[in-house]
């Protein structure tokens, strides 16, 4: 039964067969006509499937397999004989032997009408577009002969651009009310920022009272835009600002790259998903003309240094001191959409999240810091450069908090969408060029940095050096494959004894550390009702990721996803991971020397506090 | 007001007959479930509301399924340009109509009611709230009703906010769980998945009304009004260019004609059954019948004399869509805006017969790919309207000259 309170409403909910679990039993399998062929489904297959699974391809708008079926496009209509009116094939399970035809005149003729009633809404100005060539309405268009545009065509914007938000901009000039928007947002993310709002031809997809992005809960995840098939979402591109910087001599330009952009930006190039381009990509950014280019995963060794320390106090204080008012679970803190859903959702429990700086904003303190002084360079004249999966990143680099060096820490997040057209107008074709690797001096990261950009990466990082620390031994996992920690289940639990732990660690002797994966913020939510229900007091360390798949689905992340694309994507990174020479953040050379150069107290020290942790802001669902 | 109002139905043979609150759940009672079942079978009724699907089927699906809870829902929403029948049903006849859900609850195993009320009939809430109150001081609703042990059933009145499109089934569903008031996809139908999911039998309130008399009076006495395939009478809200405008009660296969006389109207050019979303007849038709299997209507009858201009009709009907339409769905969202533009620019004579031909074909289009009945239907008038009185919009010189 569809839950109708939470989520979203029934009418934008598919009716759910439930399939036969044993195809061979009678009734298992049903067996229909497509196009006068005869062919046998599974019970409760949609037309679309059933026509999909037998090559014929039916166009879809509203559609899209990460969300629930609307069935508002109306463009994969097919006839259903006996059936008085078409029937969108994206919602019609098949239960009965029906035929169906899929391209007769009535069909084809709707399909077309469709598309061209779509197009008379739609602003199509696609040469300055940022989804041209990559447009599902554009491509339906092609695909199914528009000629004209039979019902006009709106030659000047009537909406206002949105781009108050740092990191999601609305055109509503080009959106065709196909709702995937607002799925993604109260379906699929349980955020509920966007939603149709008026009726009949005045319809159209805004926020609460039609307030700016900016002043909404919006999360800045950015899911949205992965899944918008027109140009009517998009990121905050600041490409120009650092072009410009590059073409300024006085500016020292470094870039940090995260781990998921170089899984996934082969498809900004025609690769198929799964396949890495990381020493491609620093060739690329060094002829695009960036001065340095950094791997991210060296301060994602860093963050495993400060929470896994921070965890290590926490569990000392609880169980050695008795302190009552230490917070457990710690929460994770790298993944800026799930900081931004806490602080809006449940801002009563910012205490539980890890005071760690996400690795984007580590990288962004040391580089204005330990790196100009290194280097003599004067801060000020350095802009700092984010390779981000993320369109939240965005958001975080322009907290008021992150300027630990006095200037703004991190100048400008880049999103991996953003860069590919970067590196196109500067004439580049990625996959092609030779390899380079990063710059000195923290050109080394771990493994296990990598895998953070993969849900659960964070956790199996983090467990590889907190055992190590504690027990003095690795891992007792295959190869430190913790694969109770791999996977896009929404919500892992698993739990690791600590035996014959090393002296200073006593405290710990046999305690069975449980610990929580998350993705995705609908997924947070669950956890975080469950520790309001007072039933996680047993678990102590919770990964969350606000996307789907962690930071390798993220909302700058090339276009389309779906769930066998995330999944290509983190095979890459695995499989790149195991090929690294480090593969445990605490054995990151580079890391110990930061430690001993810079901050010899070590993790969780003042100066570590200083310039690698932060604090939150309790925001609540209301912004007046 | 609502005197006035009340004045101007007619005495009619079935609905608007002696009834004694109360009697059809007493019978009801006494009979059984299988029996009412056999009886609404027997009696071929179809859905009041326009649509006409056989209310029997309904009741025995959801009285079949297997659930924890079910629901009955009264469509009160009474959106249809044009009618007004069940307004006099629920102001003066509240018994028959609350007395058959009371009936339809016991026979498909609901034990709650819920009357969705259109938004501006809120004036008839108190009087109504009150009817809900004196059925449960004589155990009509509440606990084991006239002591039928275990036959718990209770009523509630839920008011809309003035969407036309809450009328449909689903969107009225999903208006009553309190989202934005949108059609559902179908399958599921509600009989399966409806209130909060449960399975649920939504009728209009004339059905539930005529309910209450096939009960009482029996199947048989009920088909011997009306026709072969439309069985009973039925309520026509009549409106527009008549002496005698009102309600009636008249036997279905009344033909066009007959009603002409009866309200008494002169120079009829043409007439609009079934409310904005219907066709509109000409003069020439007039020999048709009101009937499921002529001219279908769920009440609104209205008439227009040799004075009315049919394209400012057509008009508007299309801005009367063009603001109702739900706003989900494609067809119906930008192509009633398109119709509309195409009665807009047949009224400046800026068309060519292409380009209305391009909008018929697009209105063949609305009406098999739209989501809901709201989209399917509207392109009605515009394609009647079109097709019927082409010369007067065709070839008046007051809508320009022709470019084709």
């Amino acid at each position: 039964m569809p839950d109708t309170i939470k989520r979203a409403p029934v009418s934008q909910q598919p009716f759910k067969v439930e399939k036969p679990q044993d195809l061979n039993t009678i009734g298992g399998m049903i067996s229909i006509e497509i196009n006068e062929k005869k062919v046998s489904v599974p019970l409760g297959t949609t037309i679309y499937e059933a026509c999909k699974e037998n090559q014929i391809h039916i166009p879809t708008l509203c559609h899209h397999p990460d969300l629930c079926i609307a069935g508002v496009c109306r463009v994969c209509v097919v006839e259903v004989e006996g059936m008085r009116t078409l029937q969108a094939s994206c919602s019609f399970p098949i239960t009965a032997s029906i035929k169906i035809k899929t391209t007769s005149e009535l069909v084809r003729k709707a399909r077309r009408n469709i598309i061209d009633l779509l197009l008379s809404e739609h602003h199509g100005e696609c040469y300055a577009c940022v989804k041209n060539k990559n447009c599902e309405l554009q491509t339906l268009a092609q695909e199914y002969g528009v000629d004209k545009m039979r019902y006009g065509h709106i030659s000047a914007p009537i909406h206002e651009v949105d781009n108050s938000s740092t990191s999601v901009i609305r055109d509503m000039n080009k959106c065709i009310l196909c709702r995937r928007c607002v799925r993604t947002c109260i379906d699929l993310q349980e955020v509920g920022v966007l939603e149709a709002i008026s009726r009949g031809d005045k319809t159209v997809i805004g926020t609460f009272y039609d307030k700016s992005l900016q002043d909404v809960i919006c999360i800045n995840c950015g899911q949205c835009i992965n899944r918008c098939p027109t140009g009517a979402l998009y990121s905050n591109d600041p490409s120009d600002e650092i072009w410009q910087a590059i073409d300024d001599p006085t500016k020292h330009v470094v870039i940090q790259t995260a781990p998921s952009p170089r899984a996934a930006i082969g498809e900004e190039f025609g690769q198929p998903p799964g396949k890495s381009f990381t020493p491609e990509l620093n060739t690329a950014l060094k002829r695009i003309g960036f001065d340095r280019v950094f791997d991210t995963n060296f301060t994602a060794d860093l963050t495993i240094h400060e929470e896994g320390t921070e965890l290590l106090h926490r569990l000392k204080k609880a169980l050695v001191d008795k302190d009552e008012s230490v917070k457990l679970p710690q929460f994770t803190s790298c993944s800026p959409g799930w900081i931004k859903f806490i602080e809006h959702f449940y801002p009563e429990y910012l205490d539980y999240l890890s005071t760690a700086k996400s690795p984007q904003q580590m990288f962004g303190a040391i580089i204005k810091t330990f790196y100009a002084q290194e280097e003599g360079i004067d801060p000020k004249d350095i802009v700092s450069v984010s390779l981000m999966p993320c369109s939240a990143k965005k958001f975080e680099c322009n907290r008021p908090e992150m300027n630990s060096s006095g200037f703004k820490d991190v100048d400008y997040g880049l999103t991996t969408r953003e860069l590919g057209k970067m590196i196109r107008e500067a004439g580049i074709n990625l996959p092609e060029l030779p390899k380079t690797g990063f710059d000195e001096p923290f050109g080394e990261a771990s493994g296990a940095g990598l895998i953070f950009g993969a849900t659960g990466g964070v956790m199996e990082a983090a467990l590889r050096t907190v055992y190590e620390l504690v027990t003095g031994r690795e891992v007792p996992f295959e190869n430190l494959r913790i694969e109770v920690c791999r996977g896009f289940e929404g919500i892992k639990e698993a739990s690791v004894k600590l035996e014959n732990v090393l002296p200073d660690y006593s405290f710990l002797e046999g305690v069975e550390v449980k610990f929580m994966v998350a993705h995705g913020t609908a997924n947070a939510k669950q956890v975080m009702e469950l520790l309001k229900a007072g039933k996680l007091s047993d678990v102590h360390f919770i990964e969350i990721m606000a996307c789907p798949g962690g930071c390798l689905g993220g909302g700058g992340q090339p276009i389309p996803t779906s769930e066998e694309i995330r999944k290509q994507r983190a095979k890459a990174i695995y499989a790149e991971e195991e090929g690294l020479p480090i593969r445990k953040s605490h054995e990151n050379p580079h890391v110990k020397f930061i430690y001993e150069k810079f901050i010899p107290e070590g993790p969780c020290s003042e100066l570590s506090h200083k310039l690698l942790h932060t604090h939150y802001t309790k925001r609540g669902r209301y912004i007046i | 007001m609502e005197a006035k109002i009340n004045k101007t139905h007619r005495e009619g043979a079935v609905l608007f007959s002696p009834y004694d609150a109360g009697s059809s759940i007493k019978k009801a009672l006494e009979v059984g479930r299988e029996n009412i079942l056999f009886e609404v079978r027997e009696s071929k009724i179809k859905g009041r509301g326009g649509a006409g699907f056989p209310t029997a089927t309904k009741w025995m699906l959801v009285a079949a399924a297997k659930a924890d809870k079910k629901y009955i829902v009264c469509n009160a929403d009474e959106g249809e340009p044009g009618t007004f029948k069940d307004r006099v049903l629920l102001t003066e006849y509240p018994d028959l109509v609350f007395d058959g859900m009371v009936v339809a609850g016991y026979t498909i195993g609901a034990e709650i009611g819920i009357l969705y009320l259109r938004g501006e009939y809120i004036f008839m809430l108190e009087q109504l709230e009150d009817y809900l109150i004196s059925m449960r001081q004589n155990n009509l609703l509440g606990k084991n009703i006239l002591g039928k042990e275990g036959f718990n059933f209770d009523i509630s009145i839920r008011l809309g906010s003035g969407a036309y499109v809450c009328g449909e089934e689903t969107a009225l569903i999903e208006s009553l769980e309190g989202h934005r008031g949108e059609p559902r996809n179908r399958p599921p139908y509600p009989v399966n998945t409806g209130y909060m999911g449960y399975p649920t039998v939504v009728n209009n309130v004339e059905t539930l009304a005529s309910i209450s008399k096939i009960i009482t009076k029996g199947a048989d006495w009920f088909k011997t009004h009306g026709t072969e395939k439309s069985t009973g009478s039925k309520l026509f809200s009549v409106s527009g260019d008549c002496k005698k405008p009102g309600v009636y009660e008249l036997p279905w296969g009344t033909t066009l004609n007959e009603l002409i006389k009866i309200v008494d109207a002169e120079n009829t050019k043409a007439i609009q059954v079934g409310g904005a979303s219907g066709v509109c007849i000409p003069k020439s038709q007039f020999d048709r019948q009101l009937s499921y299997e002529d001219a279908s209507t769920g009440g609104s009858i209205m008439i227009f004399n040799e004075s009315r201009k049919m394209l400012h009709v057509l008009k508007n009907f299309m801005d009367f869509f063009v603001e109702e339409s739900c706003g989900q769905c494609t067809p119906c969202r930008i192509g009633n805006v398109k119709l509309l533009e195409c009665v807009e620019r047949i009224e400046k004579g800026e068309y060519t017969f292409s380009y209305i031909n391009s909008m018929k074909d697009l209105s063949r289009t609305m009406q098999v790919a739209s989501k809901c009945g709201l989209g399917q239907s509207s392109p009605n008038p515009f394609l009647s309207i079109l097709e019927n009185f082409k010369d007067e919009i065709f070839r008046s010189k007051e809508n320009g000259v022709s470019h084709a």
